[in-house]
This record gives C-alpha cells, sequence and structure tokens, in this order.
C-alpha cells in the first residue's frame, strides 16, 4: 500500500481496510484463516477417528469396505481434486500477476476440478447405496459417508467461492490489489485438498 | 526516534476534548442510535456490553433454576418438581450456566477490553464479531424456546449416550442443535479474539508487555478454537443418529458409548480452562492495582496459564475413571490430573505474593479478587483429591464433585467475573458501583455460596449421588440439604443486591478516566471510551504502561509519582525500565511506525471506524430456522433457513467494511457517549 | 475480615468433622465397612489430611497479608516486586514433589484393586431403567436389587446393562463401576461382616435415575448358603382356594406375565424375577421396603412412585381388589 502511516497516531484504521500495517505483518483475514483451519484439522481429526473406531466394529455379516470400494475409480477422482491445487496456484500466481484473464480461466478450472471431484462422489455414493450400503445399514456405513460427506460439503463450499471469485472477477470487482482473497480462497481449498489425502489413504487405501 | 505524546485525554483542555471527535470521529448517522444502533453496531464495545448482559440476564434464569433445585431438595421425598421436571430443570440450569453465563461473559469481557488493552481501535473482524454475539443470542432463545414447545432438553449438560440418543421427544434435539449453534458463535468469537490480540497491538505491545487478562483470554481462545470442533462432531453424530437413524451410538449395531464420553471431555476439560482463566486474568489484573504493587512473577503467571492450556488436553479421562477404562490408563490420567494442580498451585501463591507488602485497598474489586483466590482453593484441592482415582471411584457422579466444581466455577469464575464487573464498570458507565452495597453483595455472596457448596462435600462424602431429583429420609442427608437450600437464597439476596447496586449506580458522579489508579491502558481512555477507543494510538513502552506513565520507582524500588505526568514527552525506547522487566530487544513495529512517523505532522484527517451492517444479524436470524426444520423434518423450512443465512452471507462478503464517504459527523453535540464522558473538572 | 477469613477457615473444618462423625448415614463412604472402602479409605486419609495443610496454609497467608499490608494512613508507597525466581522455582517444586508422594500410592493401589481376588463368588449384575438384574454365574441364582453376600469372601462382579449406562455403587463397601452396554466391567468388594449396605445407581439414566437404588446384604455363610438353598428350590405353588390363588390368576390375567418371570409360571423378561419375591426385603429398584403397605403403594400407580418404569398395567388400573389378590399371592413367593 501507498499510504504513509502518520506519526504519532500509529493508526491501523486510517490505512485502506483489508492491509492495515499488523504486528505480524500479515493480514487479519490471513491470521484469521489459519486459526479457522487450526480449527478444522480438530474437526477432521475427530471425524477421522471416529471412522477409523468404528470401521472394524460393525456386526459381522454385514457390509465391509472391500465390499464396496473401487480403488482405481476414487483414485481418478482423487487425482482430479489434487490437480485442482495446482490450477488454484496457477490463478493466484496470475492474479498477482495482474493477469485477469487467466486469473478466471484458472478460477474457473479450479471450480470444475472441483465440481467434477463432487460429482464423481455423488455418483459414488449411488453405487455405494445401490449396493446396499447407506447411512443406517451398520457402523462402516454411517461413518463412512458421514466422514466423506462432510468433506464434500467442505469441497462444494469451496467451489461456491471459486464461482463467486469468477463472477467478482467478470464484473472487475477483483483487481490486483484483492490478490489476497484469493490467496485465502487458495489456502482454504488447499487445506481440502490435503485432507481429502488423509482421507483417501487412511479409508481407502490402509485395509 | 518519534517523539510520542502520552495519551492522557483527561489532561487535555475540556474545549480541546469536545472538539475532537468533530476531527476525528466519521461514522454513518442515523444507524447509530437507539435500538437500531444496537442492533446493527459493530463496536466491540456495544457488543461486549451485549454479551454481558445477556449473560447476566441467562444468569439469572440459571440461578432461578438453581432455587427450584434447592427447593425440590430440601427435603427428603420432596414433591415440588416432578422426576422429568427436574431433570429439565437441572440440564437447563448447567448449560446455562456453561454455555449461556459464564463463556459469554468472558467473551464480553474481552471484547470490550482486548483491544482497549493491546491499543488497538477495534477488534480484527468487527462484523464477524457481531455475527457472533448475534448467533449466541439466538442460540441461548433457541434452546430456552424448548421450554415452550414440548419440554426443554432433559439428558443432562453431558448428554450421554445412549440416554440422550434414544430419549423420545425432541428435547434433546434442541440441547443438539443449541449447542451447535453456539459452537458456531464461539468459533467465530475465538478467531476474532485470537487475530485480535495477535495482530492489532499497539507499536511496542510486545507479548510479554500484554496485560495478563489479554494473556488468559488469548489462551481461553485458543482453546475454544480447538475444543468447539471437536464437540460439533460429537454433537453432529448424535444429530445423525436422532434425526436420520445413523449408528454413531447405536449399541446394537456395535457402537461403544465411550466414544462419546471421549469426544465430549476431550471438549470438556478445556471448556473448564475455558471458563476458569478469564477469571484468573481478571484476578491477575485486580490485585496489582489495590495492593499497589505489580503483578508478582507475571512471566511465571503467563507460562503457567499457556502450561495449564496444554495440560488441560491431557486430562480429559479423569472424567471417565469409573467406566472401566484399565488401571495403566487410569493412572497416566490420575498421574496429568494431579500435575496439572502444579502450575494452578503457582498462581495462587503467585497472587498471595503480589499481595505480600502491598499497600491493599479493600474495595469491592478486591474483595471478590481475594474471595476468588480463597475459594479456588479449596476447589483446586479437592481437585487433587478426585486424582486419587479409587477415591475418586466413591466421589465421582456424587455431590462431592458437584462441590468441587461450584467452588471452581461459582467461587471461581463467577467471584473472578464479579471482581471484573465491579472493577471496570466505572470504565463502562463513566460511574462507579457503591462500594458500601458492594461489600453487602460480596459478603452476602460468600457466606451464601459457602453455605450452598460447603455442605456439598460432606453429603457426596455420605454418598449423595448427583442428578437425583428425590432421596429419602434416612440417609443423613437431611439438614445439609436444607442448609444448602437456605445458602441458595442467601446468594439469591446477594445478586439482588448487586442488581440494586446497578441501579443506584445511575446517578452516582462521573469519575473520570483512571479512578482506581490503575496500571493498563483501557484507564487512559475516557470513560466511557469514544467509539474509536484511542484518538491516538498509544506507544508502549513497558508492561503496566499506564502505571509507568504515572509513576517511577525510588532507590528502594518504592513507587513515586512522576512530576507532572501529563506534560511530559517521553521518548519512544528510551524510558528506563525498572528491574525485573528487560524488553530490550527487536520490537518490528515499533520500530516501524517510529520512523514512518519521523517528522510527519500529528494532523490525520479522519479515524475510519467500520460501519455498522445488519448482515451479521441476518445470518443469525436464518441459524434457529434451519434447526427448527431440521427437528420437525419440515425440510422446506430447514430449506428457507438455509437460503436465508446464505444470502445473507453474500450480502456481508460483497459489502465493504467502511461504508463509503459520507457525511461527516457529529459536533460535540451529537457525540453522544463521547461528551458525556467528560470529566467534571 | 480477619474473623471471617478465621471463621471460614474453622467452619471448613468443622465441616468435615462433622462429615466424619456423621451419624445415621447408612450410604456414608467414610465408614468403611469392606476390604475394598478401606484400603481406599486408607489411601485418601493422608491426602485429605495434606489438604487440609495446604488449606490452611493458603488460607492462612491470605488472611496474614490482608491484616498486615491493609493501607493505613500512613502507609508508605510499597516497593514494586516484580518476582523472585528462587521462590517461584520453590513454589512450582513443591507442589509438585508433593504430588509425586500422593500418586505413587495412588497408583500402586489403582493396580492393586484391579487384580481379581482370590476365592470370589462370581456375580453378573445387569442394570435396567430403572432396577439391577443380580444374577450368581456359579450358583444359577437370579435376583433382583439386593446383592446378597457371603461376609467376608468377596464377590467379583461382572457389569451390563440392557439399556443406558448406570453407574453400581455400594459406598460402604468400596467405590463405583459405571454399567455400559455393550461392554463387560469389572468390580469386586467384599464386607468385613453381616449387614445391609445402602448403594444406589450413581449414572444419569433417565427419569427415575434417583428411584434406582441397591442394597448389598452380607450374611453369614451358613446363611447365604442356605439364602441359596431356598432361591434354587422350585417355585411355590399357592394352596387352591386361598387369596393368593386369586392372586395368581390375576398375575397371569392382567399381564403381569408378560413382563416378570415366575418359575414354573410365566417367562417374562422385562422386570424382575419374582419367584422368590418375599424373600427380598425391598423392590422396585429398592426405593421400597418389602411390606404390604408398600406393595398397595406401588401396585396402585407405579408410574406415580416411580416416573418412567416400564412397569405399564394394561387397560385399567387395578383394583382395589385386584391389588389385595396379587399381593397376597407375591407375599407367597417364598
Amino acid at each position: 500500500m501507498t499510504e504513509t502511516i502518520t506519526a504519532t497516531s500509529g493508526s491501523h484504521s486510517e490505512v485502506e481496510p483489508g492491509h492495515p500495517p499488523t504486528a505480524t505483518g500479515l493480514s487479519n483475514e490471513k491470521v484469521g484463516m489459519w486459526a479457522f483451519l487450526g480449527s478444522e484439522c480438530l474437526l477432521f481429526g475427530a471425524l477421522i477417528s471416529t471412522y477409523l473406531l468404528f470401521k472394524g466394529q460393525s456386526k459381522p455379516g454385514t457390509i465391509v469396505p472391500k465390499d464396496v470400494f473401487d480403488i482405481p475409480y476414487t483414485s481418478v477422482s482423487s487425482f482430479v481434486l489434487l490437480m485442482s491445487s495446482l490450477t488454484m496456484v496457477l490463478a493466484l500466481a496470475a492474479i498477482q500477476r495482474g493477469d485477469h484473464r487467466r486469473t478466471r480461466v484458472w478460477i474457473l478450472t479450479t471450480a470444475l476440478l472441483g465440481a467434477s471431484f463432487v460429482a464423481g462422489q455423488c455418483y459414488e455414493f449411488t453405487t455405494f447405496v445401490r449396493e446396499g450400503m447407506n447411512l443406517r445399514v451398520n457402523l462402516f456405513g454411517s461413518s463412512f459417508f458421514v466422514l466423506t460427506g462432510f468433506h464434500g460439503a467442505h469441497v462444494t463450499i469451496g467451489v461456491l467461492m471459486l464461482l463467486s471469485l469468477y463472477s467478482m472477477s467478470l464484473r472487475g470487482k477483483l483487481p490486483e490489489s484483492k490478490a489476497e482473497t484469493v490467496e485465502l480462497v487458495g489456502l482454504y481449498w488447499h487445506f481440502v485438498d490435503i485432507v481429502w489425502i488423509v482421507i483417501f489413504t487412511l479409508v481407502y487405501l490402509i485395509p | 526516534m518519534a517523539i510520542v505524546t502520552p495519551s492522557r485525554p483527561e489532561a487535555l483542555a475540556p474545549a480541546d476534548r469536545l472538539d475532537t471527535p468533530t476531527r476525528f470521529l466519521r461514522r454513518p448517522t442515523g444507524y447509530t442510535k437507539g435500538l437500531w444502533g444496537w442492533l446493527t453496531t459493530v463496536d466491540h464495545k456495544k457488543i461486549g456490553l451485549m454479551y454481558m448482559g445477556t449473560a447476566f440476564i441467562f444468569f439469572m434464569i440459571g440461578g432461578f433454576e438453581a432455587l427450584l433445585l434447592r427447593i425440590q431438595l430440601g427435603s427428603p421425598d420432596n414433591t415440588f418438581l416432578r422426576a422429568d421436571t427436574y431433570n429439565q430443570v437441572f440440564t437447563m440450569h448447567g448449560t446455562t450456566m456453561i454455555f449461556l453465563v459464564i463463556m459469554p461473559l468472558s467473551a464480553g469481557l474481552a471484547n470490550y477490553l482486548l483491544p482497549i488493552m493491546i491499543g488497538a481501535r477495534d477488534v480484527a473482524f468487527p462484523r464477524l464479531n457481531a455475527a457472533g454475539y448475534w448467533i449466541f443470542l439466538v442460540g441461548g432463545l433457541f434452546m430456552y424456546s424448548s421450554f415452550l414447545l414440548g419440554g426443554a432438553p432433559n439428558g443432562g449438560w453431558f448428554g450421554y449416550v445412549p440416554l440422550s440418543r434414544n430419549m423420545p421427544g425432541h428435547n434433546i434435539d434442541y440441547w443438539v442443535f443449541g449447542l451447535q449453534i453456539l459452537g458456531i458463535a464461539s468459533l467465530t468469537g475465538a478467531v476474532n479474539l485470537i487475530v485480535t490480540v495477535i495482530n492489532m497491538r499497539a507499536p511496542g505491545m510486545s507479548l510479554m508487555r500484554m496485560p495478563i487478562f489479554v494473556w488468559m483470554s488469548l489462551v481461553a481462545q485458543f482453546l475454544l478454537l480447538f475444543a468447539i470442533p471437536v464437540i460439533t462432531v460429537a454433537l453432529f453424530l448424535l444429530n445423525f443418529d436422532r434425526l436420520f437413524s445413523t449408528n454413531f451410538f447405536n449399541v446394537a449395531a456395535g457402537s461403544d458409548p465411550l466414544l462419546w464420553q471421549h469426544l465430549f471431555w476431550l471438549f470438556g476439560h478445556p471448556e473448564v480452562y475455558i471458563l476458569i482463566l478469564p477469571a484468573m486474568g481478571i484476578v491477575s489484573e485486580v490485585l496489582p492495582v489495590f495492593t499497589r504493587k505489580p503483578l508478582f512473577g507475571y512471566q511465571v503467571m503467563v507460562f503457567s496459564g499457556i502450561a495449564i492450556g496444554f495440560m488441560g488436553w491431557g486430562v480429559w479421562a479423569h472424567h471417565m475413571f469409573a467406566t472401566g477404562l484399565g488401571p495403566v490408563a487410569v493412572s497416566a490420567f490420575s498421574a496429568s490430573t494431579m500435575f496439572i494442580a502444579v502450575p494452578t498451585g503457582v498462581k495462587i501463591f503467585n497472587w498471595i505474593a503480589t499481595m505480600w507488602k502491598g499497600k491493599i485497598t479493600f474495595s469491592t474489586p478486591f474483595l471478590f479478587a481475594v474471595g476468588f483466590v480463597a475459594m479456588f482453593t479449596i476447589g483446586g484441592l479437592s481437585g487433587v483429591t478426585h486424582g486419587v482415582v479409587p477415591a475418586d471411584t466413591q466421589q465421582t457422579d456424587t455431590y462431592y464433585i458437584v462441590a468441587h466444581f461450584h467452588y471452581v466455577l461459582f467461587g471461581g469464575s463467577m467471584f473472578g467475573l464479579f471482581s471484573g464487573a465491579y472493577y471496570w464498570w466505572p470504565k463502562f458507565t463513566g460511574r462507579l458501583l457503591n462500594d458500601r452495597i458492594g461489600k453487602v453483595h460480596f459478603w452476602l455472596m460468600l457466606i451464601g455460596f459457602n453455605m450452598t457448596f460447603g455442605p456439598f462435600h460432606i453429603l457426596g462424602l455420605q454418598g449423595m449421588p448427583r442428578r437425583i431429583y428425590t432421596y429419602p429420609a434416612g440417609r443423613g442427608w437431611d439438614v445439609w440439604n436444607m442448609v444448602s437450600t437456605i445458602g441458595s437464597f442467601v446468594i439469591a439476596a446477594s445478586v439482588l443486591t448487586f442488581i440494586y447496586n446497578i441501579y443506584k449506580s445511575r446517578n452516582s458522579p462521573l469519575v473520570g478516566d483512571d479512578p482506581w489508579d490503575a496500571r493498563t491502558l483501557e484507564w487512559t481512555v475516557p470513560s466511557p471510551p469514544p467509539e474509536y477507543n484511542f484518538k491516538e494510538i498509544p506507544l508502549i513502552t513497558s508492561r503496566d504502561e499506564l502505571w509507568h506513565r504515572k509513576y517511577t520507582e525510588d532507590e528502594h524500588g518504592r513507587a513515586v509519582r512522576r512530576e507532572l505526568p501529563e506534560a511530559q514527552p517521553v521518548m519512544a525506547g528510551t524510558e528506563v525500565e525498572p528491574s525485573g522487566e528487560a524488553h530490550e530487544g527487536p520490537d518490528l513495529l515499533g520500530a516501524d511506525v517510529g520512523h514512518g512517523g519521523e517528522g510527519a505532522e500529528e494532523h490525520e484527517p479522519h479515524i475510519h471506524m467500520p460501519s455498522p451492517s445488519y448482515w451479521p444479524l441476518m445470518v443469525a436470524l436464518g441459524l434457529p430456522i434451519i434447526c427448527y426444520g431440521m427437528i420437525y423434518k419440515v425440510w422446506a423450512v430447514a430449506i428457507i433457513g438455509g437460503i436465508w443465512t446464505m444470502s445473507s452471507i453474500y450480502a456481508w462478503a460483497l459489502e465493504p467494511a467502511t461504508a463509503p464517504e459520507d457525511t461527516p459527523v457529529h459536533g460535540p453535540d451529537t457525540a453522544g457517549h463521547d461528551v458525556e464522558a467528560v470529566p467534571a473538572s | 475480615m480477619r474473623r471471617n477469613r478465621r471463621l471460614a477457615a474453622l467452619s471448613a473444618t468443622v465441616f468435615l468433622f462433622l462429615a466424619a462423625c456423621a451419624k445415621n448415614a447408612p450410604q456414608t463412604t467414610l465408614k468403611p465397612k469392606g476390604d475394598v472402602a478401606r484400603r481406599i479409605d486408607h489411601l485418601i486419609n493422608p491426602v485429605f489430611l495434606v489438604a487440609a495443610v495446604v488449606f490452611v496454609l493458603v488460607e492462612g497467608l491470605i488472611v496474614i497479608c490482608l491484616v498486615r499490608f491493609r493501607a493505613r494512613p500512613d502507609s508508605p508507597e510499597p516497593e514494586q516486586i516484580h518476582g523472585n525466581s528462587r521462590l517461584e522455582v520453590g513454589w512450582t517444586l513443591a507442589p509438585a514433589v508433593i504430588l509425586l508422594l500422593v500418586a505413587i500410592p495412588t497408583i500402586k493401589t489403582i493396580f492393586d484393586l484391579a487384580r481379581k481376588p482370590a476365592d470370589a463368588v462370581n456375580i453378573t449384575i445387569t442394570g435396567h431403567q430403572f432396577w439391577w438384574e443380580i444374577h450368581y454365574d456359579d450358583l444359577g441364582v437370579t435376583t433382583a436389587n439386593e446383592l446378597r453376600m457371603p461376609a467376608g469372601r468377596p464377590v467379583e462382579i461382572t457389569l451390563h446393562s440392557d439399556d443406558v449406562i448406570h453407574s453400581f455403587w455400594i459406598p460402604p463397601l468400596g467405590g463405583k463401576t459405571d454399567v455400559v452396554p455393550g461392554r463387560s466391567n469389572h468390580m469386586h468388594y467384599e464386607a468385613d461382616a453381616p449387614g445391609t449396605y445402602l448403594g444406589q445407581c450413581t449414572e444419569f439414566c433417565g427419569a427415575s435415575h434417583a428411584n434406582m437404588r441397591a442394597r448389598a446384604i452380607a450374611m453369614n455363610p451358613v446363611d447365604f448358603d442356605a439364602w441359596v438353598a431356598g432361591q434354587k428350590a422350585g417355585p411355590v405353588t399357592p394352596p387352591a382356594g386361598s387369596l393368593a390363588e386369586a392372586g395368581m390368576n390375576i398375575f397371569t390375567s392382567r399381564g403381569c406375565a408378560g413382563c416378570h418371570t415366575v418359575e414354573g409360571l410365566t417367562a417374562g423378561k422385562v422386570g424382575p424375577n419374582l419367584t422368590h419375591f418375599a424373600t427380598r426385603t425391598s423392590f422396585a429398584g429398592s426405593i421400597f421396603d418389602n411390606n404390604d403397605a408398600n406393595l398397595h403403594t406401588w401396585l396402585g400407580d407405579p408410574q406415580a412412585v416411580k416416573p418412567g418404569n416400564k412397569m405399564i398395567i394394561p387397560g385399567a388400573k387395578l383394583n382395589p381388589d385386584e391389588i389385595n389378590k396379587l399381593v397376597a399371592y407375591l407375599d407367597s413367593l417364598h
């Protein structure tokens, strides 16, 4: 920012909102996002623990993970989500360069990759339900659907945020000075991706 | 080096004072007046007051519930309350006092004071702050609406499964959804206050110069940040069980009910420290002011607070000693439970050392602070006896436990909060609460408190279990129960005394900025503070900044008032720091601003304060609609609530934090409380 | 001020003293009547003493501060003491050492008490809302709410729950253990001498949690064996034409049979087994002494005296005549 900080006040508030000089040098929004993500770690931590605790506890004879999991299919959708982190990085780089056209391209790509992950998850869920697994059938069913569904909801919210950024950019409301907004959405997006890597490993890959 | 004039507003000529708002203050007109002003405010002080006011009303409701419980238990085989009514009342008493009273009282006080204590004009996210309050309010009202809609929650504040899973009716659903709403409020509050303290400190306000109340609140907010998601998951699972018949707590499907207890107490024990740490902070602020000595061992106080914060995560299973965890796990948690007493004990000794050789004035805030130390000690000692696991199997779920946590949460947290109320009341209102009535309040409360909860130790050791709506004669419990019931009415009388004191204080004289000759920054600003808190952001040169502006030490280390403290310009960074406080060292921010300001003129055009917004309120109002819809499975209603909240969030996100330049504001005559607060001198 | 502080300290001491001496407190933990309870008592009493010393020390220091350092007109400004590392290390270490000294015997006792006693009577107790089913594994005897045990011989109890979490506790005999559905928890008690020891469910388990009590009845080994023999004897059939027989007919016709077992007659599983009902000293979760007046009250309206319990008599309430007959029948079930 170009504002000079005036002498005696050292005021936090007279400069543009969003870019005050802060004690850490990081913006409030960024520190806030990190704090929120720290909280989210515990949220997913508790859900994942619940799943791990319960997956082997189901009554014998009811459906088990290996009956339904289609590892190749889920690997592909995991790859799609992973790629979306790459495009997210590219979007941020683009807006920091001031390349608004590429920014929009990459944001939209990220959103579409995220959306196809969610679509893939919906398809996976319907397949599972057709194969006799649902929320009520046993502990595995309950904890699997709630954990992955909760993650899917996070991805969906991320997609909504990306689409909002896209429409802001279209209307010229996402100037370079707001690059940090893209960065914040990116932080959230990468977090959700990392959580998926953990879930995919613990839920799908480790028997 | 910039020359910084310490801001002592009362030193300025009144005319000068009255002019300042015109020059400095800008805010949209119209909105900030009257009811609408409160509904749309993003001012952390107004929000803090609303938090505390609401929480105090809930305190009276929770207290009323306590009286009902005590009447029922006053005599054996009593039929004042029916079994299910009793269960609803005790569930709501616990839930109210924890989630709707002590947490929001601490949150409100932190909201009001933290920014001022660190020299900031506002919190990091003013609208998020407002949303936190409104969500808390609707969460509380939502939960209480259950009384009118078929019965209040009746599964205990701990909601153990499978009982809470299997209970018919919607009682428990109100509890589950209500706590989830309140969890959102706490989470937003935690993020906001953490960022505020980390990021918004004034130049020179290094972490180790922060007032201890700021530190303790910061630790508590970190605990909230990490504890709330854990209970959110537990509630979410229970919710799914109740609404969609999932199996998380369905024993028939192979579930283990202890999962709930682990999740609940993994939240629940940090929660205990969330409730007590801010009160410890208050006491650590109050004792030095009324003993005219600095807090003994500031660093140790900070680190013991942090230690409590960390260790608080390693003791949760001591709520589960009787559940059959096995001797190895039980021994580990027994040891951790005992050793968390160490940092707590250190605090108690440091408080005593603070009083030692002081010059003690027995004002009401001090009395409550000492009451805290004395009563909290009892609670701490009974806490250690719970760590002796074999004995805990005799104590747990008896009135001995009820005695223990009331000594910690009432004798501790509430005494601390009352101390804070008396101490900061003149900052909130410009007027003191009456000290004589305050003392009546204190002694009534101390006596009533000990009469009510002291006998619980005995009752518990004599085998009286908790959560029973009745008991037979002949167990040896009759007398102590009656004593306790009488004591509870003494407490009620003391609370009425407090309300009378508030009522009476409305006409008491204005007392200026610093009536206690205090130590910290909030006493440098007018009482009540203007919307922007600081006309000039202060430069902090030492811990207990205000005290060091007023006092120095002679060769014996005794406090000596500085000559002409107000007029004396203080060179930034050059002030001699008293022994024991070594804070030379890089202070990025202080240096930054110092250089940036070199030679600049002091006139700045405006102080931009964030504009009011009604979106936080709108976001909050959508949440109970979602919950009602889900409880009664009227999905359309839930979806409407969801759309309401989502669109409010969007509107909020698209609204600029500060409204574009609109009407410049306010001559002195319209500046409202700013003018009123000018000392009569 | 000073006087009040001292008064508080004094009254706290007096409280504990009174608690220890309380008469007529049959459910107290303070007068151990068995091995487990006594070990706990021996463990905690020194801790109480240490706590009392710390209490007196801390509160005493507070009182001294308040008296000695109160502001007087001539008091000088105090010295600004910011801390004292040596002192602070001292009062960090001192409690840590004390707690370590407490922790060692604690952990030893935890492991001692976790060990299964030799030569125990094996018992399975199942928690129900709101009563206890007590089954003697090796003896094939089932009763309710009253844990009969031979004095001087340990009983090893396995705990199950039929519905929600309960907690089984006979304070004079020892600590409580939670009764968790889906889990088997274990505990043991031993009574020194014959006698009746009162206890209660201590985990909130629903509307009538308060009405879920229990008794342990320790007997001379000889009496215990006689009791076992009595319980194993076949059911008593009331003589033809007696009031009790009329009661038996009501028992089968008014729905009692759906929930209660009387061997040779009915096989209900919801409520307690009533085969030898008349040998019990109490009923309905031990909230009533077993006598005719109480039976009349209970059968007249079970929901009124024990809200939320599962005894719901189908159809109309029992009329006094029916109750009379039922009571006669129940009295005959020796």
